[in-house]
């Protein structure tokens, strides 16, 4: 057993235990990992509502005359097309191209930009930002402690969130505010399971209490490790496996989030990548077995390659994963042979997201 | 899942699994603490049949969601039997980890290593 002393908790940490909650720990966090059980809260966000507790993810806000020109330089994506009230998806680059993190920004105000930050990288996120800003009439503050961040996700989560709120809420990728029990919440139509839905970001002190709302208007409490497959099934990416400072953005697949024109730090690498492939040869691709077995994380692929991120499906009821393969094997269809621990098991690159909602 | 139990007619390993002597075989499995430990089991990889295990060493693997597990051989033999349900049902193996959710059969080459195993009580005591 490892010391627990030093991780953080969450200001739902007792709900966790109350709900039953196995915990592990988690990029310094105390975080529960799974409730009833990974299959059965997966399920559960596919065919209803679950709620999330990410207050382990970390929030920066950057503020002040010349924000938009000084995130404009430092994330991927066009800041300008980040309107009052828009949520924007990019990565922050170093000058090679590398992945520092992938994240939300949402522009709460003219000059007032709110950054959610993967909980591994918050520390050095929040130095980055800190070291381009000095160029710029711009503040950028750590918003850690002022928020905690519940995700409520599911075929029923606009519902139950909106019924739970007593408010409407915004569109998806677009971010709406609203009062609960004399607290200010930020809501923001996002999430990370490939369901509909809305992350919403509070006071810690608030927390509690809405938690157990949701809880008593039906939604499910769902833990890390469905979190997890969830994502997986949505093909959206894992900091730490699908992405790294040795990993630039066009070989994971989100060219879409960069817009070389702005100039960007690390645009020029990004460009290149673009232009000519990536440095590494290599492309990001969603696979699914073909036969039994699972994968998981740093399993090689023959002839080339690495898994990244691998789990069982639960809605699919087949091994799934992503894995970097060479360009020239990575089409829709090209049979893989994965090694999962000496054994060989056939997949083949399929279609992204690997689970699609019935719409 | 069921209730936590530890039947008195098994002998145990200390890495959580159970054995159940019947002359010259037999039946291994994990126990209730290895299965919750593990979460939802999704798939088991059996040995073949003919294929020999060892005492102490991994004979299996058993997959739950999250995780991937090795399964040890409480007893040294031959495999003269597999579970078949557990290819389409690994989820026995959480719902009913000493009946149902049995692994392999085992001739043993060794009646006299049963001698080394736990006993329900001791068991029961190292799991504190």
């Amino acid at each position: 057993m490892s010391s627990t002393t030093d991780l953080r908790r969450t200001p739902l940490y007792e709900r966790h235990l109350a709900a039953g909650a196995r915990v592990v720990p988690f990029a310094g966090w105390e975080m529960p990992v799974q409730y009833a059980g990974v299959k059965e809260e997966h399920l559960a966000v596919r065919s209803g509502c679950g709620v999330f507790d990410v207050s382990h993810m970390g929030e920066i806000r950057t503020h002040g005359p010349q924000a938009a020109e000084f995130l404009q330089r430092i994330l991927s994506n066009d800041v300008d097309r980040l309107v009052v009230g828009g949520a924007q998806y990019s990565v922050l680059c170093l000058e090679d191209g590398g992945v520092i993190d992938d994240l939300f920004t949402y522009r709460l105000a003219d000059d007032v930009y709110l950054t959610v930050t993967n909980a591994s990288n918050h520390v050095k996120d929040l130095a980055w930002f800190g070291r381009w800003a000095q160029d710029y009439d711009v503040t950028v503050e750590d918003a850690f402690d002022e928020f905690a961040m519940l995700a409520v996700q599911g075929p029923d989560a606009r519902r139950i969130a909106s019924q739970v709120l007593g408010h409407e809420l915004p569109l998806r990728f677009q971010t709406g505010g609203a009062i609960w029990n004399d607290a200010d919440v930020l809501v923001a139509g996002t999430g990370y399971t490939g369901e509909d839905g809305v992350e919403l970001l509070v006071p810690p002190a608030a927390a509690p209490a809405l938690w157990d709302a949701l809880l008593e208007a039906g939604a499910v409490p769902i833990g890390l490790g469905a979190r997890d497959t969830l994502r997986m099934e949505a093909c959206f990416h894992l900091y730490g496996n699908d992405l790294s400072e040795d990993r630039d953005p066009i070989g994971a697949g989100l060219g879409w989030a960069c817009k070389e024109s702005t100039g960007f730090v690390g645009s020029e690498a990004v460009a290149k990548a673009r232009k000519d492939g990536s440095p590494h040869g290599e492309k990001l691709v969603p696979f699914r077995f073909t036969d039994k077995g699972i994968p998981r994380g740093g399993n090689t692929v023959v002839d080339g390659g690495t898994v990244t991120s691998g789990t069982f499906s639960p809605s699919l009821g087949v091994g799934i994963g992503m894995a970097y393969v060479p360009v020239e094997r990575s089409d829709l269809g090209t049979p893989l042979q994965i090694d999962v621990r000496g054994r060989v098991r056939p997949a083949e690159v399929a279609t992204k997201p690997l689970y699609q909602r019935p719409s | 899942m069921a209730d936590a139990s530890y039947p008195e007619d098994l002998k145990y390993h200390p890495e959580h699994d159970w054995a159940r002597i019947d002359g010259d075989v037999a039946t291994f499995g994990i126990t209730w603490f290895a299965q919750d430990a593990l979460g939802e089991v999704v798939f088991f990889d059996a040995p073949d049949v003919g294929s020999t295990v060892t005492k102490d060493e991994s004979y299996a693997e058993v997959e739950s969601v999250k995780a991937v597990s090795d399964v040890i051989a409480p007893l040294s033999g031959e495999v003269v039997e597999v579970n078949p349900a557990l290819e389409d049902s690994p989820e026995s193996i959480n719902e009913s980890s000493y009946e149902d959710g049995w692994m392999i059969k085992v001739r043993l080459s060794d009646p006299s290593q049963v001698d080394a195993l736990l006993d329900q009580a001791a068991y029961v005591a190292s799991l504190d």
